[in-house]
């Protein structure tokens, strides 16, 4: 198909059209409206439905509708607008329903701005809405990575029932770069036997519900979706690592944040100094392993978020205090500079010579 | 001698016990639902959406593909289900609190776009399932469990009337409040539920039907005092009638 130029919110909707999502329900917030815009002209194309909502609450909830329906379905939003999904995303994981829901991501707390930002890390790996529960998420560094990862949320949200979180955040959304779609195929929408279509000659009725009255039953229904968890857990980590075998240090960042550190880090290399990387991808389930190898070799970690440090909480974890780790980030729409990465990692290792 | 069957249990409901307290009409209201999704001979065609309220279960009830929504959004499910199952009835069945309430911009919204789903509206003037407290609809005057010295409209606002205020939307399509405090009216809600979903087989658009109905328990009255308390309180206050009935786009 040769490359296009392409911003990196409408590879999103592009990439969703490519796996298959022929229904979109959303509301505009930047910096994520392009993808609305996209779907609202592309899904008509391929026999699709886009509809506005009146409120991000209204879309997820719009979403969960048609997820029952059993067909691939999304919505995207950008950090306040993710905020009120949050009801909705617990609702689908109560009622185990398959959907994607993007959050690329701006400065916060509040209505903070329009800039690019990480922190709504805790918020989409940490459950956010009620109730215990995670979603996968996956958090692209690259507009090409998005066309993968796309592809892949669906599948995850498909074979284990569950929304999961494409983590985009301003810069990525709003930059251009040239990708590359395979062929658009046409698929057969998969067939899922618990959805609620009418019942039309298939016997019982299907429900579709999050609610169980009774207390032992719902702890059963909880230790099923626990049982879920842990087998995404085995299953769908995603992470990758730039020479880390012989590192003293290693940073670690994902999304945008990764791909400027990355730049340093080869800064770094030239000047003889052995620093390593670990780009998480999938941020629920945290890849833990790349840290537990590497944790009693290595004299430090760095992590770098564009955030108040809130990724940092999960590599403290991995590391279990074996090795310190330490943190540079900057807030409120801030996008750390390369040079400012080096200049922490030079720091960190107690400078270059010269 | 061959006995000859005369009435018979809709097959619209599921074998299910109701949990309703006694003298509640919800009860009632869920059988004329059940009763015409059979007689129209959709039942298999269907798929309900249950809302938040006492009604949260009548996903046990309906003998049809439902799906439980969260409290006030069933509107927005109902749009989900239906844009993309579009030949398919779709109904919500919710109470005042979840409709009135936290769910007024998704029922105005669903209406303003003319969704082709129908809405059963169980209005009983209070919060049922939480033990009585004050809904929107809940009379000026009338005590609940927030509103323990009576609604004071200088306070708490004055009731919504969701009938008329929806049916100055151009997207509905059909709008009518009934009663179910007696026998006559109650014929005429089924008739009304039946009108609603002929609307949606017509493809007209938004239909409702405002259901007047009791809350014996949270009222703190006795079943026939609480039928009572519907004719002679909320009726005046919630005027029955056809708010809306648009002749379908390509007969207007
Ligand atoms: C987000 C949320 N807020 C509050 C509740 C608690 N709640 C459950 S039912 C209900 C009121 C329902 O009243 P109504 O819709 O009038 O139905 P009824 O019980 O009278 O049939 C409330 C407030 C909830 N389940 N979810
Ligand atoms: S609390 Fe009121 S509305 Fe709920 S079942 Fe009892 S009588 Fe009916």
């Amino acid at each position: 198909m040769g490359k296009v130029l392409m911003k990196g919110n409408e590879v999103i909707a592009e990439a969703a059209v490519h796996a298959g999502c022929k229904y979109f329900f959303g509301y505009p917030i930047t910096p994520q409206s392009e993808l609305v815009a996209y779907m609202a002209r592309r899904l008509p194309e391929v026999g699709g439905l886009f509809l506005q909502a009146e409120s991000e609450v209204a879309a997820i909830n719009m979403v969960y509708g048609a997820a029952g329906t059993g067909v691939r379905v999304m919505t995207s939003s950008s950090s306040p607008g993710f905020s009120l999904k949050q009801e909705g995303i617990s609702y689908l994981v109560g009622a185990e329903l398959p959907a994607l829901i993007v959050n690329v991501v701006r400065g916060g707390p509040g209505l903070g701005n329009i800039q690019p930002a990480q922190s709504d890390y805790f918020q989409v790996t940490k459950g956010g809405g009620h109730g215990d529960y995670h979603t996968p998420v996956l958090a692209p560094s690259t507009l090409q990575e998005i066309i993968d990862l796309t592809e892949a949320a669906f599948d995850i949200a498909d074979q284990y029932r569950t929304p999961v979180i494409l983590l985009g955040d301003g810069m990525l959304g709003q930059m251009m770069e040239p990708v590359e779609f395979k062929e658009l195929n046409e698929r057969d929408p998969e067939q899922k036997e618990w959805a609620t279509t009418g019942t039309r000659g298939d016997g019982k009725p299907r429900i579709i519900s999050s609610l169980e009255l009774n207390a032992d039953a719902l702890e059963k229904r909880n230790e099923l979706l626990q049982k879920k968890f842990a087998l995404i857990k085995q299953n769908e980590v995603r992470y990758e690592t730039f020479e880390i075998d012989d590192a003293d240090y290693i940073v670690t960042a994902y999304g945008t944040a990764a791909r400027i550190a990355m730049n340093a880090i080869n800064q770094a290399r030239k000047d003889g100094l052995k620093i390593g990387m670990i780009r998480p991808i999938t941020l629920w389930p945290f890849p833990e392993q790349p840290f537990i190898e590497t944790r009693d070799r290595v004299k430090g970690y760095l992590s770098v978020e564009m955030s108040a440090g809130q990724m940092v909480e999960d590599v403290r974890l991995a590391v279990e205090g074996r090795a310190p780790v330490s943190f540079f980030g900057r807030t409120g729409g801030v996008v750390p500079t390369q040079e400012e990465i080096y200049d922490q990692i030079i720091k960190l290792a107690g400078g270059v010579e010269v | 001698m061959t006995m000859k069957t005369v009435f018979e249990k809709t097959t619209g409901l599921t074998d299910n016990q109701t949990h309703y307290c006694p003298g509640c009409t919800h009860g009632i209201i869920h059988r004329m639902v059940g009763e015409v999704l059979e007689e129209m001979g959709i039942l298999e065609d269907t798929v309900g959406v249950a809302s938040v309220g006492c009604s949260v279960l009548s996903y046990e009830y309906f003998n049809c593909d439902m799906t439980q929504a969260a409290h006030g959004r069933a509107p927005a499910v109902a749009t989900g289900i239906k844009r993309v199952l579009p030949d398919r009835f779709v109904f919500t069945y919710q109470g005042d609190g979840d409709l009135a309430s936290i769910g007024i911009a998704e029922a105005v919204h669903a209406a303003a776009r003319g969704e082709n789903i129908t809405v059963i509206f169980v209005n009983n003037a209070i919060y049922g399932m939480t033990g009585g407290q004050m809904a929107p609809t809940t009379l000026v005057g009338q005590k609940t469990a927030t509103t323990p010295f009576g609604r004071n409209a200088s306070i708490q606002g004055l009731p919504i009337r969701v009938s008329e205020m929806l049916s100055t939307l151009d997207g509905t399509a059909y709008i009518e409040r009934v009663s179910t405090h007696d026998v006559p009216n109650i014929i005429k809600t089924k008739k009304a539920i039946r009108k609603a979903f002929e609307t949606q087989k017509q493809g007209k658009g938004f239909s409702m039907v405002e259901v007047l109905s009791s809350c014996p328990t949270n009222w703190g009255l006795d079943p026939n005092e609480s039928l009572d308390w519907i004719k002679d309180h909320m009726v005046p206050a919630y005027p029955l009638g056809v708010y809306k009935d648009v002749p379908k786009e390509a007969d207007r």
